[in-house]
């Protein structure tokens, strides 16, 4: 019997075909295709602003990828893009939005640094381990409490996690100004907030000798991998996915929600203090510097995040890749900047339309599905997706709200 | 400390934190009117970034400040017409679609002042304009009836969007589609029609808090508003979706910032403490949050597509 025969059996239209093949496209290349209209409108800005798009995308490209040295540059900044990220798919997948990921990063960097200072005559291979800990500690700290406010009291985490990035801010500003500030005789006198050199035994060792690869980028891609196992293949995982998907169903299967939420938040925060404390103890100066303002030492990698773990469809494996491509945004865009004379800050506009591109024709995939699961006659039995399916937690899961 | 609590100093403060508050409480008046809608819009920041370069480079280059203004607010209305796009009919999740705007609003308005403007100028600000009679008052008329008119404009909302919400039918529909979209659906109201308008008035506000935070400082800068915008948004939770209670919350912001500002300069706080003070407000709105979720009721359809059942 041909496949033909088959799908008139079971009453298979060609209508439901085409229904297929919009599904398909729409659940494939929905992601890609967000990309490319943002680069088209991206294009629409050069050319409107006075600058040739191809010569602009082209140094972008070449600024970001061209080289073994361009390509360490963007695998250095795709690190905390990648560990936030990462963070972001554990709250996102718990139906929880962790918009922190600025402070934590500012919490779990302070956290790093004031061990470094601390504790800086240890050996490398006990110092090293340490302050990446203390900088998950300080983030998972600050991605707790809004994780125990919003299970035990249903406080808005979107807004408290907001709030909480202001607060850290300031006291980082604080304490880099104040009582983390660099001292020594050969600084400026406390004009710059930054703390004074840290011990050499903290510094991320670099991997490949010219450029600025640091042992960052394995760790960050490690943290990942073992993300993606939390998530997919152990039941804690199961669980956050579960209460992601519908609070009320897991509740009544036994779950413990409100610890779940509470967990996926810390832990969230945990991944956004590690990439601060990299932000530490990978860079150049081997300081912890910021400008005062509200992204001087984050470099916005708390939104950044948000915008990489969507492109990478809430999948820590597809974050990795996500990542690197927006490291090679942001890297390329100063190269942009050079050939065009059109500021880098087009790449963080253009984030943005892919931030509201993938949320929009997220609603025309579940919308797609929805058609072909009830048009499909017979078909309709196939079962109803499992919680690894590669769509975003819906408002329709919030069932306490 | 005597230095502040001169008569002048006072009224200086007192006025310029009424003049601070204002930019706070138009975004997060028109941020009331979507919310009781059932729509959270955490693109203000964003919106409110491009309208008050919108309104820099207009009074710039006209020197116009009226349509520097109305620069502000048109650019609001069309951010508005792509949020309510993206939040009603196309059902975006409404925390994540947000953040898209704001990085858009963010990243173009940088852009579009440096490519446009690059060395920044100041520009002439709204003058303050007296109240006859009123300003004549003894410390109260230098507090408060002494500014400029958007000011005026902003606090003159206040009763307007109240009455707006509880006594007309207009009113009455917003809040029976932000509690239940269902049943209003089912007596003929056009759900998406009254999110739309909606989210296309409160986005204008938004524009118009835009161009009044630049015409406080009458100059433009990269990231201007700070995350004014999303305070904004964390005010309406503290106001419990009351346009006085939000007011309430704006002035406390306004007059917080300013004294912080005014001690700084006395000495009365060392300089690297400010910092600290300065998260004051942010820790205070956070325990608002906390205390205020269980005593006030969010709209019940708030943050939540609406779909017809079937």
């Amino acid at each position: 019997m041909s496949e033909r025969e088959a799908d008139r059996l079971m009453g298979v239209t060609v209508a439901d075909r085409r229904a297929d093949v919009g599904r398909f496209l729409l659940s494939w290349f929905a992601i890609p295709s967000a990309l490319v209209v943002a680069l088209l409108l991206g294009a629409v800005m050069m050319l409107v602003l006075g600058a040739n798009p191809v010569t602009g995308y082209v140094a972008l490209l070449k600024g970001a990828f061209g080289g073994s040295y361009a390509l360490s540059s963007t695998a250095i900044q795709a690190v905390p893009l990648l560990l936030v990220g990462v963070g972001i798919c554990i709250a996102f997948r718990a139906n929880v939005f962790n918009i922190g990921g600025e402070g934590q990063i500012a919490m779990g960097g302070l956290a790093g640094a004031a061990t470094a200072l601390a504790l800086p005559d240890l050996p490398s291979i006990v110092l090293i381990p340490l302050v990446l800990l203390a900088g998950a500690a300080g983030g998972a700290i600050w991605g707790g409490i809004p994780g125990i406010f919003k299970a035990k009291y249903n406080v808005n985490e979107i807004l408290s996690t907001i709030m909480l990035n202001l607060v850290a801010v300031q006291v980082m500003n604080f304490l880099l100004a104040g009582p983390m500030v660099d001292q020594s005789p050969d600084s400026v006198g406390g004009l710059i907030p930054e703390t004074k050199l840290l011990s050499p035994n903290s510094q991320l060792p670099i991997l490949v000798p010219g450029t600025q690869l640091h042992l960052g980028v394995p760790i960050a891609v490690l943290v990942a991998v073992c993300v993606y196992i939390l998530l997919w293949r152990t039941s804690f995982g199961f669980q956050i996915r579960s209460v992601g998907l519908s609070r009320s169903a897991s509740a009544y299967a036994g779950m413990p929600v409100k610890r779940t939420i509470t967990m996926a938040m810390t832990l969230s925060g945990a991944m956004c203090g590690i990439a601060g404390a990299i932000l530490v103890f990978g860079s150049i100066s081997h300081r912890m510097v910021t400008d005062g303002s509200l992204t001087g030492f984050t470099g916005s990698a708390g939104f950044n995040g948000i915008v990489v773990a969507l492109f990478g469809g809430l999948n820590p494996l597809w974050t990795i890749f996500s990542a690197f491509f927006f490291g090679g945004l942001i890297v390329g865009g100063s190269a942009l900047q050079v050939a065009t004379g059109v500021p880098s800050d087009l790449v963080t506009a253009l984030s943005g339309i892919v931030v509201v591109l993938v949320v929009s024709l997220e609603y025309l995939r579940r919308r797609a599905r929805a058609r072909t699961i009830t048009l499909a006659g017979p078909r309709a039995a196939r079962p109803p997706r499992p919680p690894h399916s590669n769509s975003l937690p819906t408002a329709d899961g919030r069932g306490d709200e | 400390m005597n230095q502040f609590f001169t008569v002048d100093v006072l009224t200086v403060t007192v006025a310029s934190g009424i003049a601070l508050a204002t930019p706070f409480l138009l975004a997060a008046l028109g941020e009331v009117i979507g919310q009781r809608s059932g729509v959270i819009n955490l693109g203000v920041d964003g919106i409110m970034l491009l309208a008050a370069f919108a309104t820099y480079y207009t009074a710039l280059r006209t020197g116009n400040l009226l349509l520097a203004v109305l620069a502000g607010a048109a650019t609001g209305t069309v951010m508005g017409v792509v949020t309510a796009l993206v939040s009603v009919t196309l059902k975006a999740e409404q925390g994540i679609s947000g953040i898209g705007v704001y990085l858009f609003g963010l990243g173009f308005s940088a852009l579009l002042f440096q490519k446009l403007v690059g060395t920044p100028l100041p520009i002439a600000t709204l003058p303050p304009v007296g109240i006859p009679l009123l300003e004549g008052i003894p410390v109260i008329g230098g507090m408060f009836f002494r500014q400029s008119l958007l000011v005026y404009l902003a606090f003159l909302l206040v009763p307007v969007v109240s009455f707006v919400l509880n006594r007309t039918t207009y009113g009455l529909k917003i809040r029976a589609v932000g509690e239940n979209p269902a049943a209003a659906d089912s007596l003929g109201v056009s759900v998406a029609r009254i999110r739309w308008s909606t989210l296309i008035i409160g986005s204008t506000f938004s524009g118009l808090a835009g161009a009044s935070l630049l015409m406080y400082g009458g100059i433009f800068q990269v990231n201007l508003t700070q995350a004014e915008g999303f305070i904004a948004v964390a005010l309406v939770y503290f106001g419990a979706w009351r346009p006085v209670g939000v007011m309430g919350g704006a002035l406390l912001y306004g007059l917080v910032g300013v004294v912080i500002l005014t001690w700084k300069s006395l000495g009365i706080i060392p300089l690297n403490a400010s910092d600290l003070a300065a998260t004051a407000p942010a820790v205070i709105t956070v325990l608002a949050l906390l205390f205020l979720a269980r005593r006030f009721r969010q709209p019940a359809a708030l943050g939540r597509p609406y779909e017809r059942e079937g």
